[in-house]
């Protein structure tokens, strides 16, 4: 298990270490090891895990705040790591970014969240919704709980719905769905498909009173199919989506849904966490609409010039907008001067990125823009080739490419007196891009 | 306020002015004090000064306070072990606090102190605590227990902590059990032969059923708890399989990877043709593909494991080569892993989008990645026939873009693909002769140079480019240089005439002016060759050279059966066995994939591993590691009666039950395609598979009675072969670890040795010799080691035995000296080998002559012994002890008592006689006694030692 923790700054100077067995040895030893090998270190680091004199390392870097986690034993690498995470989205649950100014300034409460979810180097409850009922910045609420309050701590920390605590109440019973996707597309020069797929997230934010029973429903084909078969034909999804089902490759779960019952029956239900979270995870590769198809045209003009030419073509009801619109040009490292033209938006060529990059603000579907450029090159004597590297993009859609739809999200709470239709329910598509790369 | 003042406190007198605040009576500046000394240890400075002054701040109700003492206590206890005494008395009464909450922060940071004194203090609240009534409690409780065991093993098993703990396994809540499933899973791994975890289908339905509702972590304990589980049969193993498979779609990638290493080890287990395997195979793919959608740091551990399932069942995911496309963003580690999961899965229907990326790839930045991707690209060509054409000429255009260390590269693999289908591509050698000069690695220039050696006679100048070559002969590697003389020899064996000097040249500079070993024999071979037997010397050195073998850095089988039940674990990541990394005991137990039961049959054995095949010609295990220890398990076993295999046939050796018959029946059986024939081989050392036919003779007679005597005994069993022990370990010589253990196979005496190389460099040249003994036993040949046994690398040796050797009495009489050499030492062990080795085959002798000889050894020569608690009637103990060559003459029963009449044979000539009485009527009484008489009493203790091993496995 895991022996220790260190938190580094960008320096290598310690600023939380934590150690939990004695098998790693010396902790100045440790700590040395890995600042010397690996953040020191001349080359860049080659693997997240490291294994220097028969000690592991597993490391994780969030902006320059480096958490090293130390073993000595065979331990379960993935679940490190996943530990690593959870320990960064605990303490920016507690006191935001993560930077050197905010450790330092909470340094206490991180060796207490350290003493409470690791515990002789196993991980132990670490929603932080639990955890803020006992761990708190004051520190001092222990004293003045009743014991109903304690055990009630107790029990929840260590239950089978560790992420909900009982007696919530909200006067307005309310829930938001977000739709979240991300679009990743590898093309080829000649507009062939690579590699496509949507990873997608469904995020609720709820606002419910009580233990709330829930119960979620999407456009998923197996789902859709066997209700065909059934007899029942769902309206509403034939009605609300153009296509009527979606492939899903694969999809995760948060904690609190059933999984068992998903393998069984394919239904999600689940009693949700209070205020934000995310619910499921799933990936298409079928039928994704891809929104942005990009063309590019690069011409090597001599040994000193290039001509770029880019258009982009907009793929998807003309009704709706896509904004925050970002095509990224690399361009070679020995550029001396950029020209550039274009129909739409602004261009500008940033030689410290090596790029041209060109922002359009909106853009309706079913429309194209286009950008020309003629870029300068100084000679070198340099053999090897510019490695051309992709055309990349970026933008938001209000829709969700893999074809999603929502189709219900019910809620049951039978002790409390409010049914599924006293809940107000938004729901929300956002599309994004991944990495979406056009090679040129 | 924040806290970060508390790290800037530099000055002098620091530690006095803390000592002040430390003893200050408000408690503000107390907080304040402990705060910056936390502080200060953090940074690193040494604060154990103020050891006395903070442990005063622990009497508080003040939680915040209390924690901060609390963290200071566990870093420097150790230290101050007698002051930290003065910390038991809060803890024990913190132990009793009506806050759950301070009760188990005391218990969980009493078992973070480290001192003897402590420990002996902390039993009694630990054990309250264990049996509280506050859930949160327990599960703390439950982890002390190991944490109480790392410090003082003796003691947690005194206390009856272990038990405690066994018992949380059932408790009400789901955190508990994943606590004391972690502990216990600790704790067994420091144990390897305790039955602590006793994993039964009782207990593992309340894991299965804790699974379901607790947390992300103690669903990871509990899953890796249960790969190291073994089911009984294809039935449990399936339903196992159906509760974990829900996992499969968990957020937690660890929760996603430990399901896949359960479902990987239990499906081993499930018939093929069954439906459920093939749903469960679809089932595996696509989690393992979103796995790569999580962070870096993840994909990569997912990458490293997905690498080895590919090896192990590349069904899964042959169709999911896309995914596995490089992006340009990913970082470097993921880049390569990546590249080497795409040649692994290349086939001939993805093999033109596979080329297409990795020529995109070899014109990225990373050097280590384009070479990777260069390289690639060969190995596809030799993969992948149909593509072999258009990999060579992807190859070329890469040499055209003269990028040095993807030209350099890019002629490594085409040497490699011209063996692979020679005199198909020999037509771009031109091109590569181009880029001769820019070459300045080793391994390119040696590879450039076969290539020439090799087709001189293609090249017209060739003898120019050697020649270039040699002038800087002496500046270059090893590896050039033998390159260079082979292929001058061969360019002199196909054009004689005008390069007789060129090849004197190079065999004056590799024999007299090279300090060279190596390089100089091959020299002198060669140049006695040419000038003793010119023909032969055409044969040897133009020999047409055996085809390279398609997949390149395969996992060795067995260290891939070992890390697939690691999966998700630092070994998966390192593709190394836990012993190459983890010191002491921990993890050093091998983990071996179950074999594969019909739920017909029944085994007795719960241990991992140890579960092998039934004996349908159906159900024979499908997959055999090629090491013989799962044969010698398979052998060990108690067969239920056979569920037949068709209709015996009557003078068939498959009945007779020696271990090479079993070998060679399963062999013919299966047709040979159980595709372990020649690693059965392997196993069995040097025993030809012919063997069964000569064996007819000997033991036909003998096998005939048996069956008049036990009435339609079953399916005899194999000769007793006890388990391998350690005879040197590793620290005693230098790095070197022999463990071994003796067999008799169709009669002849084996010595059976694992050598296992924990030193970090390469062992050679081993050779083995063994002292006089009482029974001449001696090497009947050299120790077969055949290739140098590298770091961390293990190898199974047998090693025939003969027993004409000098003759020398031992004591004990079974005692062995051995001496072992290797390149580094001579060592020296001794071990001793169960005599029934030496029961030779025609050891069964004629009834008359028995009772003769019974009555005519003296009766001060025979001893008595019991064996205790051996459930056998006496048919299967007579079937057990045949299968060691202790026949059973004749049987009578005398009330309620079956009496066996035995003989055996020892190879010198010495027969032994023997009595054994079984108590058939009362099933109570399961001691059985045996009489041994002999003209050499000295052997009846062996003897008898031999019969109760052979007995009572």
């Amino acid at each position: 298990m895991i022996g220790g923790l260190f938190i580094y700054n960008h320096k290598g100077e310690v600023l939380i270490s934590r150690v939990y067995r004695d098998d790693i040895g010396n902790r100045r030893h440790a700590v040395d090891a890995f600042r010397v090998n690996v953040i020191h270190a001349r080359q860049q680091v080659r693997s997240p895990v490291t294994n220097i004199a028969r000690t592991s390392f597993f490391h994780v870097k969030r902006s320059n705040i480096w958490l090293a986690a130390v073993t000595k034993q065979n331990v379960n690498a993935a679940m490190v790591f996943e530990f690593l995470y959870k320990m960064c989205d605990v303490m920016a649950a507690y006191f935001g970014k993560i930077s050197e100014e905010n450790i330092k300034n909470n340094f206490v409460l991180i060796y207490e969240l350290l003493d409470e979810i690791l515990d002789f180097g196993y991980p132990q409850n670490s929603e932080t919704g639990a955890l803020k009922t006992f761990i708190t910045q004051q520190g001092i609420k222990g004293q003045h709980q009743t014991k109903e309050e304690q055990s009630q701590i107790t029990s929840q920390v260590t239950g089978q719905i560790g992420w909900r605590r009982e007696g919530i109440k909200y006067r307005r019973n309310e829930l938001f769905l977000d739709v979240l996707e991300s679009v990743n597309l590898l093309m080829s020069p000649q507009g062939q498909v690579l590699s496509a797929h949507v990873s997608g997230r469904v995020v609720m934010k709820s606002y419910l009173s009580g233990m709330p029973e829930c119960k979620f429903g999407m456009n998923d084909k197996i789902v859709i199919d066997k209700a065909g078969k059934g007899g029942v034909t769902d309206d509403v999804a034939k009605s609300t989506t153009g296509k009527q089902s979606i492939a899903i490759d694969d999809c995760t779960f948060n904690q609190c849904v059933r999984l068992s019952k998903f393998d069984s029956e394919r239904s999600i239900s689940f009693i949700p966490p209070d205020g934000e979270y995310e619910l499921m995870r799933y990936r298409t590769t079928k039928d994704i609409i891809l929104p942005f198809r990009v063309i590019p045209l690069v011409r090597e003009v001599g040994r000193t010039k290039l001509e770029v030419k880019v258009v982009i073509k907009s793929n998807f009801k003309p009704s709706l907008l896509a904004q925050k619109i970002e095509v990224r040009i690399p361009t070679p490292l020995n550029t001396s001067g950029v020209q550039v033209i274009c129909m739409k938006g602004k261009a500008k060529y940033k030689a410290s990125e090596n790029a041209i990059v060109w922002k359009i603000k909106r853009m309706a579907g079913m429309k194209e823009s286009q950008i020309s450029a003629e870029i300068e090159l100084l000679p070198t004597n340099d053999k090897k080739k510019w490695a051309r590297p992709p055309i990349s993009m970026n933008f938001e859609v209000p829709f969700a490419p893999s074809g999603l739809k929502v189709r219900y999200l019910k809620v049951f709470e039978s002790k409390l007196n409010y049914s599924d239709h006293d809940v107000i329910k938004w729901v929300r598509y956002i599309g994004r891009s991944g990495i979406y790369e056009t090679r040129c | 306020m924040t806290d970060s003042k508390y790290f800037t406190t530099t000055k002098k007198g620091e530690i006095f002015e803390l000592k002040a605040e430390l003893n200050s009576d408000k408690k503000e500046k107390k907080k304040e004090a402990v705060k910056k000394v936390i502080a200060s240890m953090t940074v690193g400075k040494d604060v154990s000064a103020l050891f006395p002054d903070v442990v005063n701040c622990m009497q508080t109700d003040n939680l915040e306070l209390k924690k901060l003492v609390y963290l200071y206590l566990m870093n420097y206890a150790k230290s101050q072990p007698d002051m930290a005494i003065m910390a038991v008395n809060t803890f024990v009464k913190d132990c009793e606090d009506p806050n759950p909450l301070i009760r188990a922060l005391a218990v969980r940071t009493m078992g973070c102190i480290r001192v003897d004194k402590i420990t002996e203090y902390l039993c009694e609240p630990l054990r309250k605590c264990l049996k509280d009534e506050d859930p949160y409690v327990r599960k703390t409780a439950a982890v002390c227990v190991a944490k109480l065991h790392d410090i003082n093993a003796q003691l947690v098993e005194d206390q009856g902590f272990l038990d405690t703990l066994k018992d949380l396994i059932s408790d009400s809540n789901p955190m508990v059990v994943a606590n004391a499933v972690a502990a216990l899973s600790e704790i067994a791994e420091s144990h390897p032969n305790s039955n602590l975890l006793d994993l039964n289908p009782q207990s593992i339905n309340k894991l299965l059923t804790a699974l379901n509702e607790c947390t992300e972590w103690g669903q990871i304990f509990i899953l890796d708890c249960l790969a190291n589980y073994a089911p009984r049969d294809d039935r449990e193993s399936q339903s196992i399989c159906e509760r974990v498979t829900p996992r499969l779609s968990h957020a937690n990638s660890a929760v996603v990877l430990s399901a896949v290493k359960v479902l990987m080890k239990f499906m081993e287990m499930l018939p093929k043709d069954l439906d459920y395997y093939g749903t469960l195979l679809k089932k595996l793919a696509p989690p393992l593909v979103t796995l790569l959608s999580a962070e870096p740091e993840l994909q990569y551990v997912a990458l490293r494991n997905i690498n080895l399932i590919v090896q192990k069942r590349p069904e899964i995911l042959k169709h999911e080569m896309k995914v596995f496309f490089v992006k340009y963003n990913d970082p470097i580690y993921v880049k390569l892993e990546k590249l080497d999961i795409m040649i692994r899965l290349a086939s001939q229907a993805n093999i033109a989008q596979v080329l297409a990326e990795l020529k995109e790839y070899a014109t990225e930045v990373d050097v280590d990645f384009v070479r990777k991707a260069v390289r690639a690209i060969g190995r596809c060509a030799i993969k992948v026939e149909q593509s072999a054409e258009r990999c060579v000429s992807t190859l070329l255009d890469l040499i055209q873009t003269k990028v040095n260390y993807v030209v350099q590269e890019a002629i490594v693999v085409i040497k490699d693909i011209f063996r692979k289908y020679p005199n198909k591509y020999e037509s771009v050698i031109a091109t590569l002769c181009e880029n001769l000069d820019s070459l300045d690695e080793p391994e390119a220039r040696a590879a450039m140079i076969w290539i020439v050696g090799e087709y001189a006679e293609r090249i017209d100048n060739a003898d120019e480019l050697l020649e270039s070559f040699l002038e800087g002969f002496h500046d270059e590697s090893t590896q050039v240089q033998l390159q260079l003389l082979t292929a001058i020899v061969k360019l002199f064996l196909k054009k004689p005439t005008e390069t007789q000097e060129l090849v004197q040249q190079v065999l004056s500079l590799a024999t007299q002016d090279s300090d060279n070993p190596d390089l100089r024999d091959r020299g002198y071979i060669y140049w006695r060759l040419l000038s003793t037997d010119p023909v032969a010397a055409k044969e040897v050195v133009l020999a047409e050279k055996p085809l390279i073998s398609e997949e390149t850095d395969l996992i060795e089988p067995t260290l891939l059966e070992e890390l697939i039940c690691h999966i998700g674990t630092l070994a998966s990541v390192y593709h190394k066995p836990p012993s190459a990394f983890v010191e002491g005991s921990r993890g050093v137990m091998h983990k071996r994939l179950p074999a594969r039961t019909g739920s017909g049959e029944s085994t007795e054995s719960p241990d991992v591993g140890t579960i092998a095949g039934g004996s349908g010609t159906e159900t024979a295990p499908s997959i055999i590691p090629s090491q013989g220890d799962l044969l010698g398990d398979l052998l060990n076993l108690d067969l239920a009666p056979p569920t037949t295999t068709g209709p015996p046939p009557p003078t068939s050796g498959m009945q007779m039950g020696g271990m090479d018959l079993l070998g060679g029946g399963l062999d013919s059986l299966l047709g040979g395609d159980i595709g372990g024939s020649a690693a059965m081989g392997a196993g069995f050392g040097a025993v030809p598979a012919v063997m069964p036919a000569s064996l007819n003779a000997p033991m036909g007679g003998g096998l005939g009675d048996l069956f008049d005597l036990g009435g339609g005994v079953g399916m005899p069993l194999g000769a007793y072969i006890p388990p391998k022990t350690v005879w040197l370990p590793a620290m005693k010589a230098k790095g070197l670890e022999i463990s071994g253990t003796f067999a008799r196979r169709a009669g002849v005496i084996q010595m059976e040795l694992t050598l296992t190389n924990k030193a970090m460099s390469v062992m050679t040249d081993f050779a083995i010799q063994f002292n006089r003994n009482s029974f001449g036993l001696a090497p009947a040949g050299p120790l077969q080691v055949l290739s140098p046994l590298s770091p961390n690398q293990t190898i199974e040796v047998s090693l025939p035995l003969s027993t004409v050797g000098p003759v020398m009495k031992m004591e004990p009489l079974n005692n062995l000296q051995v001496a072992v050499k290797n390149n580094i030492d001579v060592f020296y062990f001794s071990c001793q080998y169960p005599i029934s080795m030496l029961f030779v085959e025609d050891g069964k002798m004629e009834r008359q002559v028995f009772l003769a000889t019974w009555k005519d050894i003296p009766n001060e020569n025979e001893s008595q012994f019991q064996i205790k608690d051996c459930h056998l009637n006496s048919d299967a103990a007579s079937n057990k002890l045949q299968a060691s060559n202790i026949f059973t003459i004749a049987k009578r029963t005398v009330e309620g008592q079956d009496m066996l009449y035995m003989s055996i044979k020892l190879s010198n000539g010495i027969w032994v006689l023997a009595e054994l009485r079984v108590q058939t009527g009362n099933p109570n009484y399961t001691d059985l006694e045996i009489s041994v008489k002999c003209r050499a009493p000295e052997v009846s203790q062996c003897v008898f030692q031999c019969c109760e091993a052979v007995l009572k496995n």
